[in-house]
Parts: C-alpha cells; sequence; structure tokens
C-alpha cells in the first residue's frame, strides 16, 4: 500500500476525504469467505462521500464487497460501516437509505415498469401515491419515460440496465451501489448511463460506489477509485492523485531486438505495458527523462523510432496496482 | 413535482419505518393473482360445497322432513376434507411461481436490498398463499356455522358445541400453514413454477401412496404417519371431537405434521438469501 493509498484509508491529509463530509463507507479487516475460496482478505477500505470507482479484474471481489456492505453476505471477521451505521446492527436503517443495482438481470416478474418500479418504492416504505409519482419522474429520468407501461420482461439488454437503476433511485437513497451498470450496453446507452451517474454524484447529492472492470467508465464517472484484487485493495485514492503519482510516461516504439529491450528497461526499474499496437508505453520515475529512455535504447543496441511523451492514464495505475500485488 | 420537470428531485415526503413491508408483498401477491380470470373461476368452484351445505343447512333448518342432513360436527369436519382438492388446486395456483418466479427473474436481490429482513419476505409471500386457502376453507367453515345459526333462528347448535369455532380455526390454520409452507419451500428450490407445482402433487401423491403401500402390507393404519396427508386427517379428527381414523397416536401424527413445517422452514431459511452462495 503506497503513501496515497495510507492517506485515504485513514481519512487523514490530502488523499483522504471529499471536503469536510464524513465517508460513506468504511471497512476494517474485512474478510469474506466462501468455503475454502477467500473472496475478500481483511480488506481495509474508505468510500467518501461523492463518486467512487470500485475498480478490480473478475473476480477481484467487487461484488462480493457490496454484498457484504448491503449485509447479503456475512464477513468472517472485521467491521463495516455504511453512513455512519454499522452493517450487522443496522443492516435495515441503512438499506433504507440506500439503493442497489445488482450486476445480473434482476427485476419482479410479470408487471410493467412503472409498476415495478412504484412497487419497489413501497417495498421502501414510501406511501402508496408517492411510490407511483416517484416511479413515473425516476422512469423519465433514466430515459424509459415511454417505455414505462411495458412489462418488463420484454426490455432489452440496456433498458434493463436503465431500470434497475431505476428501482434503485425510486426511495430517493443517500448512496448508490452499482455493479457494472454499464454491461450489454450499446456505446450511446453506455454513455447516457454514465452521465446519469455523473449527474447523480454531482448535481443531486446522491453519493456512487460504482463497481466496474471498465477503466474508462470509472475513469468518466468517478473522482476516486478503489482498486481490488484478487480479495485485496491494492490501491485506493483520488484519481488524479494517483494518476500523477511521481512518474512520467512515454509512448515509444524501437526497432531491434524488442524482447532484449523491454527486458533491460525493467531491469533498470522502467515499467513497461503493451498496448494494442507495435508501441509501447512506458513509465519512468519523476527523476528520469526521454534521455535516459534513449540511454538504455543505445546500451541494447536498438533504434528509437517513436517517443512521445503521454499522461498516465487509470490504466497504468491499475496496471501498477495490480502488477504490485 | 411539475409534470414537465422531468429531472430528478430528491424526496421529502414521509416513510413508513421498516417492519410493514410483508404487507406490501402480500396486498401485491393477492391483487396480482385476483387480476388472473382463470384463478376466479377456481375460486368460484372452491366454494360450490359451500353453497351446497348452505342449502342443506337451510332444508334441516326448515324441512322436519330432513332432519337426517342436520348438522353436527362431523358435518364440519368432513367439510375440511372435502375443501382439500381445492386446497391442493389452489396451493398449486398460487403458489408455485410464488418464489420460484422471483427466484428465475434474480428478484431476491430487489427484495433484500430494500428495507426489509429475509422473514419479512417469506411471511410477505406466506401470507398470499395462505389468505386464499383460508378463504376456502376457514372463511366458508365459520360462515357456514354462522349461517346453521342464522337459518334456525338460534344460537343452541353452536353454544352446545361451543368448541367448533375454536376448532375451525384451529384446523383451517393448521392445513392452510402445512400446505402453504410446503409449497413456498417447494417453489425456493425451483425457478419452474410448473416443475414446483408437478414437485407438489408428487410429494402429496406419492406419501399418500406409501401408506397405502404400507396398509396393505402391515393390515393397519399404524403407519399413517408417513403420509402428510394422513396426519393432518388424523389430527383434524381429535381436533373436531371425532373418532380418529387411523390407528397411528394422533400426537405422533401431529408430530409429523409439525416436522414438515418445520422442515418446510429450514428450506425456506436456506433458500431465501440475497445471494446463492455455492461453496
Amino acid at each position: 500500500m503506497d503513501a496515497t493509498t495510507q492517506d485515504a484509508a485513514t481519512g487523514n491529509a490530502a488523499g483522504g476525504f471529499a471536503g469536510d463530509r464524513p465517508p460513506v463507507a468504511r471497512l476494517e479487516a474485512v474478510t469474506v469467505s466462501y468455503g475454502r475460496s477467500h473472496a475478500l482478505q481483511s480488506v481495509d477500505a474508505v468510500f467518501p462521500s461523492g463518486a467512487v470507482g470500485l475498480l478490480g479484474p473478475n473476480g477481484a471481489g467487487k461484488s462480493t464487497l457490496l454484498k457484504t456492505l448491503l449485509g447479503f453476505v456475512r464477513p468472517d471477521g472485521g467491521r463495516m460501516q455504511v453512513l455512519g451505521m454499522d452493517v450487522v446492527d443496522r443492516p435495515l436503517d441503512i438499506r433504507a437509505r440506500l439503493g442497489y443495482m445488482p450486476e445480473s438481470d434482476a427485476h419482479i416478474p410479470g408487471i410493467n415498469a412503472v409498476t415495478f418500479v412504484a412497487y419497489c418504492g413501497r417495498l421502501a416504505g414510501l406511501p402508496a401515491a408517492d411510490a407511483m409519482q416517484r416511479a413515473h419522474a425516476v422512469l423519465q429520468y433514466v430515459g424509459l419515460g415511454e417505455a414505462r407501461y411495458r412489462a418488463v420482461d420484454t426490455y432489452s439488454t440496456g433498458m434493463k440496465q436503465r431500470i434497475k437503476l431505476a428501482q434503485a433511485l425510486v426511495h430517493d437513497p443517500d448512496l448508490l451501489f452499482l455493479d457494472e451498470p454499464t454491461n450489454g450496453m450499446d456505446p450511446r446507452g453506455r454513455e447516457e448511463m454514465l452521465a446519469l451517474i455523473r449527474d447523480l454524484a454531482q448535481r443531486k447529492g446522491v453519493n456512487v460506489i460504482l463497481s466496474s472492470h471498465v477503466l474508462p467508465d470509472v475513469e468518466t464517472a468517478c473522482d476516486r477509485v478503489v482498486v481490488l484484487h484478487q480479495g485485496r485493495v491494492v490501491a485506493q485514492g483520488p484519481i488524479a492523485e494517483l494518476k500523477g503519482q511521481s512518474r512520467r510516461a512515454f509512448e515509444l516504439r524501437v526497432k531491434g531486438d524488442v524482447a532484449r529491450f523491454v527486458s533491460g528497461l525493467r531491469d533498470a526499474g522502467v515499467e513497461c505495458h503493451d498496448t494494442d499496437d507495435d508501441v509501447m508505453r512506458v513509465l519512468i520515475g519523476e527523476d528520469r527523462g526521454a534521455r535516459d529512455l534513449f540511454a538504455l535504447a543505445v546500451r541494447h543496441d536498438v533504434q528509437v523510432r517513436h517517443l512521445r511523451p503521454s499522461v498516465q492514464t487509470l490504466e497504468d495505475v491499475f496496471a501498477k496496482a495490480i502488477g504490485e500485488s | 413535482m411539475p409534470i414537465h420537470d422531468h429531472g430528478y428531485a430528491r424526496y421529502q415526503g414521509t416513510r413508513t419505518p421498516p417492519g410493514r413491508a410483508w404487507a406490501v408483498i402480500a396486498g401485491a401477491g393477492i391483487r396480482g393473482m385476483l387480476s388472473a380470470r382463470p384463478f376466479l373461476f377456481v375460486l368460484l368452484f372452491a366454494w360450490l360445497q359451500f353453497f351446497v351445505r348452505a342449502v342443506m343447512l337451510y332444508l334441516a333448518a326448515n324441512v322436519p322432513q330432513a332432519d337426517v342432513i342436520a348438522p353436527s360436527p362431523a358435518t364440519f369436519r368432513e367439510f375440511f376434507d372435502q375443501q382439500g382438492f381445492f386446497v391442493f388446486v389452489v396451493a398449486v395456483y398460487v403458489g408455485a411461481g410464488l418464489l420460484a418466479n422471483d427466484r428465475r427473474a434474480n428478484a431476491l436481490q430487489i427484495y433484500l436490498s430494500k428495507p426489509l429482513t429475509r422473514i419479512e419476505y417469506i411471511a410477505g409471500k406466506l401470507a398470499v398463499v395462505m389468505a386464499f386457502l383460508a378463504f376456502v376453507t376457514w372463511v366458508p367453515a365459520l360462515l357456514l356455522l354462522g349461517l346453521q345459526a342464522m337459518f334456525t333462528g338460534s344460537l343452541a347448535f353452536v353454544r352446545e358445541h361451543a368448541f367448533l369455532i375454536p376448532a375451525i380455526t384451529l384446523f383451517g390454520f393448521l392445513q392452510v400453514l402445512l400446505a402453504s409452507i410446503t409449497m413456498l419451500a417447494l417453489s425456493s428450490l425451483s425457478t419452474s413454477a410448473r416443475y414446483v407445482g408437478m414437485l407438489y402433487a408428487g410429494a402429496v401423491i406419492f406419501s399418500e401412496a406409501v401408506f397405502q403401500t404400507l396398509r396393505g402390507v402391515t393390515g393397519g393404519t399404524g403407519l399413517s404417519w408417513v403420509s402428510f396427508g394422513a396426519s393432518l386427517a388424523q389430527v383434524g379428527d381429535v381436533i373436531f371431537r371425532v373418532e380418529p381414523r387411523y390407528d397411528t397416536p394422533w400426537g405422533v401424527s401431529l408430530l409429523a405434521v409439525g416436522f414438515v413445517i418445520a422442515l418446510s422452514a429450514w428450506v425456506l431459511a436456506r433458500r431465501v438469501r440475497g445471494v446463492e452462495i455455492v461453496t
């Protein structure tokens, strides 16, 4: 765990919470096992207010973490708080202020969209008339206004994603858990979904924890990130700070024995990633620069055909965090 | 919110405290069933026996030659016996899909992410089946008792058999609870309502077939506890103070009924979860 991670975890200094607001969720040494398999291993994490991305490859434990915070899964050990309340002691009070959009298709069968969303509102404690009014409003908001009298079973994948968001929003939660909200959506639908999430977090005052393995989604919608890998937190903090972490990025293409050169770069402490084309991304310390890359190229007898300064992306942060773990 | 404002707005209204979601689930389930026309016909048929018995009560009260059909505690016991078929039909019609359909559509995650407990969810679903089963057993049985008093213009029969009201209530509750919770437990095991219906029918028929086979082999009815229908009937006879029909001690029959209810509750507790854990 690096310095930024430590700061975020303790809630102090620059890497801490957004403003003076308390964190919306906090986990301390939380361990969850399914039989012999450890889904979460002594997870310490803090989710400040605003939009926080929960990032990790498939199987990292993201969904388990959300389900544990919801009280669906009982942890083997550790403590958890959501909205300042203990998850074990006050699960119902937490769920009354929380909206959950599950990863898999989920709806109440046999009813139309507006009835479904209003029903969810009633389950969350809203009076019947208010639940119905909010169901109409929320369905308009998520872009299903025209389709609200259609049976949910007949919805397309993208529409099902939207209605899952609508049911999570109908009771006006203070905190939203969104588990892979853009799964199965076309590019336009994905953009619209991310715009909705941004709008909720930035303008409507709804805190969001967005679980995803799609890095651009998290980068678009969130200011902060918690990176999970193999059930452990490997990095957390503001994305801007994590990206600016004392490293410089370059795009580099060389001619010659590329494998030997890459090996030489790594020996010299330079991080190196393949990209889709023949250009590689290299990340070097802030005290070093292009001159050092040229020197390494000379040493390994390769020609530099392309060298361009770049900026660190969340992908670089993610790759580094996972690589280090 | 003005009609032109399609944006998201924070909710400023009131909220019901947690603990009442089961009534929302039950209400929605009951309304859903009542909107299905074929089911209304099933309910109508289930009340046929009531109408026939009401006519018999009227004749017994007003036609001296109809003494032979005068009511007795056994009349009410028989009423429950004969409603057994409709208990089966209504339980399958209403209960088979209650959990199975939710499981198929992953609705449990939606339900349990709201401020309600697993017990509330089960109670809400149970209330749907129990309400309809009570509507075809307990309600008409009590109404028949009321009609008897009304047709004779006297409470003499009710007074003479004062145990009938608690007996009707107790047996009605036991019969309804057994059918409802068994059906819900089976419904929680599958994602296909049709399969659940067949499973329930199979369980009822199989346990009865085993009992009848054992009866043939042993020549007695001491093993009636293997059939939950027979066990319920035996307990019913004792509750209505009529001669028990089987040799099995009624306590054993009651234990058998209790075991099925407890087993069903255990299955429900295992199966109704926000997350399916495969280890």
